[in-house]
């Protein structure tokens, strides 16, 4: 079977902003998740189970932990001799990277004129799904849309630019507003965008010709009455990471097994790279319930409603509870962590008390000695 | 043209593993899962890879698909290369006949083209059945230190073990005067782990002389070593110490297995300097319910547990269900432990399913015979109904 016609660009540093102790050391896309997971795994799956074969990866700034991470993309399985991916870093003289979605958009045009698919799309990477694109694609094609826009339904996220849109009975946007919706649920754009890339060019070119830099506003709020824009509803346990906040929920909705067996769908799989960690270990004391374990960790304390990463070593007596403890970092004797976020190793030594609470995590950044 | 390699690799792999019974019904020996998340193979391999030896050929032959699949580039094993790497060599047809591997010289034999293309100085000899961590490289410097023709290594065992293994007997400064296999009455305790390297102009010669030999069985042990020693060749031993483990019988692959729950064995897999590498099954971490109660045990990606696990070893995608348990036991891909079951001192082959009650296995302090108490093995993909008893030591190949 051919590939679709369809190919993906992922905008890896969209919204860094809103896990300033995250995104400090790497952009959004490189944000651990789900144990062994980076928030770019999701969408590269995405696009590579639903027939994408030619990605581009636009990156602005903080990307050597990303780039590490990709790789030539074989994890993916997007290295390939024709197609594959493709990495997009900026190419510009001027201080100024990036204004916008646009201004790399236009950076980037001798790659679509490169690529023989007919069709574009545009993902962020602050959503955490298992989204079959296909069906965006089957619906863009037989809605007749000039572009499809991915939402999803429930309380806009706090986010300063959020895509509040109408739709009529036939799914097409009628109204856009561009911020908070203080009304309650709404639907709101993901940052997925689908559309013809001859359609996206001419309208970069027009707005771009015209100094308008903001996706949102300029190219679909702008031409809602002449562009048929269509919404396309996301299914459910699709998270968007909007916050520190939502970023600890959405983790923690994985301890639900409905929620895990959905995001992880052993038929549309989501690809990492592979680090050939020996497999966890538990030992005489481990008492862990509730909590997803990755490989490598070495567990002797004690371990409830919490995810930790890879080779994570929780020593004898420390009391891990409602936390995520990403890659590396050590929990010593008698600790204990409450809604706590500890990013890469961190070490937590013997006898240390950390706790948050449920809507306000503590984050310990990368490396830190408590 | 290829470019020229210091020392190739052969690994032998074609073995059925005749003594794991169940566990090699449909895959070679080397292929039969290990440690949650490895197969044997991955040893020699990644031992290979992190030696610096790049080129190594895999010799095939039973049941080769699981092996072949799973080798596939070799990219795991960072093998994919663009003329070294991993290659699979399987006995095939010529234009005057085809021949199956013989005996392990007859398949080195069968590839003396393979070898010739990177001109090596060095072959190393490998086998797929052991578990071990060794650096060859220093193998190979000790060789070329002694002038060596052939060098085996060895290791110290117990003397009054000694005589189920291949001895080699060696004058002080470790060259080799007599081989001595299965002795009655050993004279030292060296046994040899089948690791040889030789240098390859010797090598060719005595697998071309091998071959005119129609008395011979092909065999490196029986034939082509003992050959080389009665011609006077210079043949060195050795010396390897730490971890090293057969795991060709059910009961030594299930304390292998063991052996990884015990800080005090020497065998350390998290080790960054030195890491086991595999084919990656790509699966989330895993979960452990509400109900789960883990310990002192081994478990790997994918896996979803709610019920009991001690001393055990769980690899990639298994289930264990609330109300089950499992003790000193070793699960391997897919196996799925239904609610209530219980299953002691057993091995659970891929994707087996042990059904709602059922009882695999038994205890040694419950049994009233130790004489006839054992493993319980139930081969892969097989069903274990709801409330079945399978004793201990028995062998289930067919849905029960």
């Amino acid at each position: 079977m051919r590939n679709n016609n369809v190919l993906g660009i992922v905008f890896s540093n969209m919204y860094d902003e809103v896990l300033p102790g995250l995104t400090a050391v790497r952009p959004m896309g490189s944000v651990p998740f789900a144990g062994r997971y980076r928030l770019i795994d999701f969408t590269l799956s995405n696009f590579v189970n639903s027939g994408i074969s030619k990605v581009g990866i636009i990156t602005r700034n903080n990307y050597q932990s990303l780039m590490d991470h990709i790789g030539s993309g074989k994890s993916w399985d997007l290295s390939r001799k024709n197609e594959g991916l493709y990495f997009l870093p900026p190419f510009t003289m001027s201080d100024e990277l990036y204004a916008g979605r646009i201004a790399s958009l236009i950076d980037i045009r001798p790659f679509f004129r490169n690529a023989r698919e007919e069709y574009v799309i545009l993902s962020d990477c602050h959503v955490a799904g298992n989204i079959d694109i296909n069906n965006i694609i089957k619906e863009h094609i037989s809605s007749g849309a000039d572009i499809t826009v991915a939402c999803r339904h429930g309380f806009a996220p706090p986010l300063k630019d959020n895509l509040i849109m109408w739709m009529n009975a036939e799914n097409r946007i009628i109204d856009i507003v561009l911020g908070q919706h203080p009304a309650g649920e709404c639907d709101y754009g993901v940052g997925l965008y689908l559309m013809r890339k001859d359609l996206m060019v001419g309208m970069l070119e027009a707005a771009a010709s015209r100094n308008q830099m903001n996706f949102d506003r300029d190219i679909l709020l702008r031409h809602l009455g002449d562009v048929n824009i269509h919404g396309y509803r996301l299914p459910e346990h699709t998270s968007v990471i909007s916050s520190l906040g939502s970023y600890f929920k959405a983790n923690m909705a994985l301890l639900n097994t409905n929620v895990l067996e959905s995001l992880f769908d052993p038929q549309r799989p989501i690809y990492t790279k592979v680090r050939d960690a020996a497999p966890a270990l538990y030992g005489l004391h481990a008492s862990v319930s509730n909590s997803l374990v990755a490989d490598g960790c070495f567990i002797e304390g004690r371990v409830h409603n919490s995810i930790l990463f890879r080779d994570v070593r929780i020593a004898r007596d420390a009391v891990v509870e409602n936390s995520i403890v990403m890659q590396g970092s050590v929990i010593c004797e008698r600790t204990s962590l409450n809604y706590s976020v500890l990013d890469k190793d961190v070490v937590v030594k013997a006898g240390r008390v950390l706790s948050g609470a449920e809507d306000y995590p503590l984050f310990i950044n990368k490396g830190t000695v408590v | 043209m290829f470019r020229k390699q210091e020392c190739v690799a052969m690994l032998l792999a074609g073995g059925q593993g005749s003594r794991l019974y169940a566990l090699t019904r449909n895959l070679a020996k080397p292929a039969v899962p290990y440690g949650g998340k490895y197969r044997i193979i991955d040893f020699p391999l990644s031992n290979c890879i992190n030696s610096g030896i790049e080129t190594v050929g895999v010799l095939t032959q039973y049941q080769p698909l699981v092996l072949n699949d799973y080798i596939g580039s070799g990219q795991p094993w960072d093998l994919d290369r663009m003329e070294a790497g991993v290659h699979v060599l399987p006995p095939y047809q010529r234009s005057r006949g085809g021949d199956w591997y013989k005996g392990t010289a007859n398949a080195i034999y069968q590839n003396i083209a393979f070898i010739e293309r990177y001109d090596p100085e060095y072959v190393l000899v490998l086998s797929g059945d052991h578990i071990y961590k060794m650096d060859y490289s220093k193998m190979i410097e000790e060789h070329k230190r002694n002038k060596a023709d052939c060098t085996i290594a060895v290791i110290e065992v117990e003397m009054s073990e000694a005589s189920r293994f291949g001895i080699l007997n060696t004058k002080p400064d470790g060259m080799i005067y007599e081989f001595d296999e299965k002795p009655a009455r050993p004279k030292s305790n060296l046994a040899s782990m089948g690791i040889y390297v030789f240098s390859w102009d010797k090598l060719r010669h005595y697998l071309n002389q091998d071959e005119e030999n129609p008395q011979s069985q092909n065999d490196f042990g029986r034939d082509v070593l003992p050959a080389m020693l009665n011609k006077g060749e210079r043949m060195f031993s050795y010396r390897f110490s730490g971890y090293w483990k057969d795991v060709g019988t059910i009961d030594s692959l299930w304390e292998a297995n063991m052996d990884l729950l015990n800080p005090k064995i020497p065998l350390d897999l998290s080790e960054t300097d030195w890491k086991i590498y595999s084919r990656n099954p790509g699966l989330p971490p895993h979960y452990l319910g509400a109900t789960a109660e883990v310990q002192n045990s081994m478990i790997c990606e994918g896996s979803k547990i709610h019920g009991k696990v001690d001393f055990s070893v769980l690899f990639s995608g298994v289930t264990v269900s609330q109300g089950a348990e499992v003790r000193d036991s070793i699960l391997m891909p897919g196996a799925k432990i239904l609610p209530g079951a219980r299953v002691n001192y057993a091995i659970v082959a891929e994707n087996a399913v042990i059904g709602t009650d059922a009882v695999v296995g038994s205890r040694p302090e419950e049994s009233p015979n130790l004489d006839e108490w054992g493993i319980a093995v139930i081969a892969a993909g097989i069903n274990v109904g709801s409330g079945s008893v399978v004793p201990s030591k028995s062998m289930v190949e067919s849905d029960i």
